[in-house]
């Protein structure tokens, strides 16, 4: 019956065109990389970073600029033609903290925007972190057991 | 030439995001989360350096860095000190992100009034 019914709802829903959605996901997701290329140069450039540490900084001013495109309500519009090209980039990351802390603002400071905050981008942090967890100690045991250099 | 290769790369790695998302029919959410394991796998294998030196921000933008920032961290701290560093490093590199999302974020719901 369940999968009946899957089958039915696969039938029905549109489908997606696939070779389109990857192509706005490209040109839109490089672009913001471009823009974030940008940023780096003018951290390297004017103050003292190197091609590695600059992406700190780069990052910092990319969710800075998702706050204000998130408040003024325009994130949405362009994620709805971008799909994962505005999602994966960190100010994606960004944009699910920051419409989550707006969106629950009416609740109070303390149970809205603080218990809310991370809804939505609370499990990157956790695979993130547990993932990270996993792999150091993997590594570890592997170099302790001479089995890595 | 590493802005033309920050732009191949960073919207490269949005096409992989692209497909998990149709072919795999998983939400944003779920996806974020697996691109974040990728990008701590590939540190794991040493691959993402090399990545950010040849693509720079293509690499760093994207969400696989922050898998690949905290496996950075939590790897220097165990070589200093030891096992316990996995704890204590995790989030050495890889503060910037996330404070400032908790601080814009804060920042917005004080200027911002929700819609609708």
């Amino acid at each position: 019956m369940s999968k009946s019914y899957n089958d039915k709802v696969y039938n029905h829903s549109p489908k997606r065109p696939l070779l389109f959605n990857c192509l706005r996901a490209f040109f839109v997701g490089g672009s913001i990389c471009l823009f974030g290329q940008g940023i780096s140069f003018f951290y390297m450039y004017f103050f003292d970073f190197t091609e590695q540490t600059a992406g700190d900084p780069t990052v910092s001013t990319l969710i800075f600029l998702t706050m204000i495109v998130t408040g003024f309500g325009h994130y949405d519009k362009i994620a709805q033609f971008a799909g994962a090209g505005t999602a994966v980039p960190v100010t994606g990351f960004g944009n699910a903290v920051i419409s989550a802390a707006i969106e629950h603002k009416s609740e109070g400071f303390v149970q809205g925007v603080g218990g809310n905050m991370f809804k939505l981008a609370g499990s990157v942090i956790l695979f993130g972190v547990f993932s990270a967890f996993l792999i150091t100690i993997i590594k570890t045991l592997l170099l302790e057991l001479g089995v890595i250099g | 030439m590493v802005f033309l290769w920050a732009f191949i790369v960073g919207g490269l790695i949005c096409v992989i995001g692209q497909l998990i998302m149709d072919i795999f029919k998983q939400t944003p959410g779920a996806t974020l989360s697996i691109l974040v394991v990728l990008g701590a796998v590939l540190d794991g294998v040493g691959l993402y350096e090399p990545l950010i030196d040849f693509a720079g921000a293509g690499a760093t933008v994207p969400i696989t860095s922050f898998g690949n920032a905290l496996v950075h961290g939590a790897w220097t701290e165990v070589e200093k000190n030891g096992l316990i560093g996995v704890v204590t490093g995790m989030f050495e590199v890889t503060s910037a992100g996330i404070s400032a999302a908790i601080i814009f974020g804060m920042i917005g719901a004080i200027l911002f009034k929700p819609k609708g």
